[in-house]
């Protein structure tokens, strides 16, 4: 296979070379150049060099407009056979209880109207409470807990809603550049009531004090979209004596068939 | 209309998590009119990108959309449409599965792709056409000039179809961004 040859970009991907400040000051770059023209952007920019990872690895090209078309306005279908109840607890995975602020995160999964998408499939993953993921490439010095692998799945409700039980995660070091850490973050994994909706991201925590430093947030170069990211704290959600409450809501807008519940 | 929820990256450490038996295995390869869809996603420099994940989202072979549970949980003997496949450390994905019919009338038939990856900081959608349909009549891909339009049209091979995936360069695959 012939390889086209590319000019080298500034900066090869994941070279921890450059420091925070040098990375602080793209991300106000970029941000400052997009704000000027005006436009608003809900998605985060894929052309991102302070994320260094995303540089061999975004398409230059425009994304190409196509109508969808019938397969594409309908979604997998996933059932109650397909996921145990008790895959949407985090912490009764193992025979012991896992070590962190045990928490509970809640919210609906809309489409763009409000309506709920219902049914459908919704996957998380995480770092412990020490930031260490369960994953052989993760080589961070923090401990593994025995008791917590920080893998969920749940279905949305008649009313959208999914719910998860778990420990909350703690940020983590990368190596973006030196001394890079990531945000507290889960990620979610989730299907819509259309292919066109389907959605991989990260939920965040409010008020965390590496949101500004982080290229992967700072991606969304539009304020009020990261802040979408962000799930709120809601002390209604928080049960006396056992867990700390989070809300957070998903909304998913691309285009999908009408249909009824007596269609499904 | 609410503002969309926006999409972030896979990250690297998926692969304990969205994983799960036979997610690439649609039907059993020993099923009848099985097809391997396969390839390789690359990045700019032609490199494999060893930390990916394709989706496929199909009609059955006579051009209906599947609604059936099992995409999980796969039982060897219902269809439903979807599956998942993680890239190996060369950047290999596959797939065994049924050839989609297109779902509507003059329309060459595919499958519906999503890509994610590592450093992609959004999902990516495509569609990986059959070679044998009509594509010449085919709305999205007569709108692609030919070197662009060839990078979504699946290569026939012994067991199948190639799907090789260009998330940058000459040779970039056409992603899309569907019309509301």
């Amino acid at each position: 296979m012939s390889t086209p040859e590319v000019e080298e970009p500034a900066a090869s991907s994941d070279s921890a070379v450059s420091t925070q400040a040098e990375i602080s000051a793209e991300i106000a770059q970029v941000e400052s150049a997009r704000q000027r023209d005006g436009a608003t952007r809900a998605q985060p920019a894929i052309d991102y060099p302070p994320y260094r990872s995303s540089i061999l690895r975004h398409p230059t090209k425009d994304l190409h407009h196509a109508d969808p078309e019938t397969i594409e306005l309908w979604s997998p279908c996933f059932g109650h056979s397909d996921i145990g109840d008790a895959e949407a607890d985090l912490t009764i995975q193992h025979t012991g209880e896992p070590i962190g602020e045990r928490m509970t995160v809640t919210g609906r999964v809309t489409d763009g109207e409000g309506r709920p998408v219902t049914g459908q499939l919704v996957e998380i993953w995480q770092a412990n409470a020490g930031g260490r993921y369960v994953h052989k490439r993760d080589q961070h010095p923090a401990p593994l807990d025995p008791n917590f692998t920080g893998v969920g799945r749940c279905l949305t409700g008649p009313d959208g809603s999914y719910f998860f039980r778990t420990i909350k995660p703690g940020p983590y070091p990368w190596r973006n550049h030196l001394n890079a850490w990531r945000p507290a973050h889960i990620h979610f994994s989730i299907f819509g009531n259309a292919f066109t909706q389907r959605l991989v991201t990260q939920m965040y925590f409010p008020g965390d004090p590496l949101f500004a430093l982080d290229p992967i947030y700072q991606a969304i170069t539009d304020q009020k979209a990261r802040h979408a990211l962000v799930a709120t704290y809601d002390h209604t959600q928080t049960q006396p004596e056992l867990s700390l409450g989070y809300r957070w809501d998903v909304v998913l807008t691309g285009p999908a068939a009408t249909w009824t519940e007596e269609d499904r | 209309m609410s503002l969309a929820t926006p999409g972030q990256t896979i990250g690297p450490f998926f692969g304990y998590a969205l994983p799960y038996e036979r997610d690439n295995e649609l039907v059993p390869p020993t099923c009848e009119g099985a097809v391997r869809l396969h390839g390789r996603v690359l990045d700019g420099h032609g490199k494999p990108i060893p930390d990916a994940l394709v989706e496929i989202w199909q009609a059955d072979p006579q051009g209906r959309v599947v609604q059936v549970p099992s995409s999980l949980r796969r039982d060897g003997w219902t269809f439903s449409g979807f599956g998942r496949a993680s890239t190996d450390a060369d950047g290999h994905y596959w797939f065994t599965t049924l050839s989609p019919a297109s779902t509507e009338p003059d329309r060459a038939a595919f499958f519906a792709v999503a890509v994610f990856a590592r450093g992609l900081l959004d999902r990516l959608f495509t569609r990986a056409y059959l070679p044998e349909e009509a594509l010449d009549a085919d709305p999205l891909l007569a709108s692609l000039p030919a070197d662009r339009r060839r990078t979504l049209v699946l290569t026939p091979d012994p067991h199948g179809y190639v799907f090789d995936i260009r998330l940058q360069g000459a040779d970039e695959t056409v992603f899309l961004r569907y019309r509301t």
